[in-house]
């Protein structure tokens, strides 16, 4: 696998995701939340439950943002939004974690674009269940910042890869990449 | 006069945050139609034409800025008021949007005030 030639400044990731969360919170749901110590991450996430949504990002740089928490969060944050009680995940429980994932991501988007180039986004992805984990194929870091909202725990993290080196990337269990002649 | 207005998003949760926020702004509101992405508001649109739009940019099929030239084109259609709202924040997406016709651009998230602040004088 080549090296990295281009290389992100974590601290303008971290600087930023917490930006576009803080302004998330407090503009559309008028919670306090609070950024943690942020740290990077390799290794697949042991298995967690609650509800994880995925959004990706492409242009220079390629990866993945994503935001999880638990089953009883995500409630909280719905019944926030629509300004209704929900007390277990529905549609419209993961709707609005969908919703939220796409405004922090978006958000987060906006800022690091400045240093990045570019990006487009995808439409957002959400699971929800028990004894779930998530990973990327090539094991690039993920940076995460855990945020705290009263008892709550909320993670934001990202992951961008220049995306030339994303091409040259081996999947696992192919020995070469081959092409194919016409 | 009722002023019925289209909400296109393909996030349930925004789509029922602004028509709240509609009533909030005391809008007097007539009909308020849905749709979830570009395809569906030109359905919607054709059955029933309405006094105002509020279009997400991002959305699968068609999406918002794809939905703006559509109705900008129509000549049935090219009066009524477009309100980008959207999490794209780029001077680009802005300009592109401003050189298509849009009536206004509000950037997720939002307060209620700066969708009152957009729809004042539009209706």
């Amino acid at each position: 696998m080549s090296e990295l030639t281009q290389t992100i400044d974590q601290g303008k990731i971290v600087q930023s995701v917490c930006a576009a969360t803080v302004e998330v919170f407090t503009t559309m749901l008028g919670m306090d939340i609070q950024a943690g110590e942020p740290y990077v991450e390799t290794n697949t996430r042991g298995p967690s439950d609650g509800v994880a949504s995925l959004v990706g990002m492409a242009g220079a740089w390629t990866g993945t943002g994503s935001i999880n928490c638990s089953a009883a969060f995500a409630c909280k944050i719905c019944s926030q939004f629509l300004m209704a009680e929900y007390h277990s995940v529905d549609e419209e429980v993961l709707d609005a974690v969908a919703e939220l994932a796409n405004m922090i991501i978006g958000n987060f988007k906006n800022l690091i674009e400045q240093d990045l180039g570019p990006l487009m986004l995808s439409i957002p992805t959400v699971v929800f269940g028990r004894n779930f984990s998530t990973r990327n194929l090539s094991k690039h870091e993920w940076t995460v910042v855990p945020f705290r909202c009263g008892d709550e725990r909320l993670d934001v993290q990202v992951c961008l890869v220049p995306s030339g080196e994303k091409m040259h990337a081996l999947r696992p269990g192919y020995s070469e990449p081959y092409s194919v002649h016409c | 006069m009722a002023v019925d207005v289209l909400i296109v998003d393909d996030s349930a949760a925004i789509r029922k945050i602004l028509h709240r926020v509609l009533t909030q702004a005391e809008v007097p509101l007539g009909q308020v139609l849905e749709a979830g992405d570009g395809v569906e508001a030109i359905e919607k649109l054709t059955a029933q034409p309405v006094n105002l739009v509020l279009s997400d940019i991002n959305m699968p099929n068609m999406d918002g800025l794809q939905l703006l030239a559509r109705i900008k084109a129509n000549a049935a259609w090219s009066n009524m008021p477009v309100i980008m709202i959207t999490t794209e924040g780029s001077q680009a997406k802005v300009m592109e949007a401003v050189q298509l016709g849009a009536a206004g651009y509000v950037r997720k998230p939002f307060t209620a005030d700066q969708i009152k602040e957009k729809l004042a004088g539009l209706i």
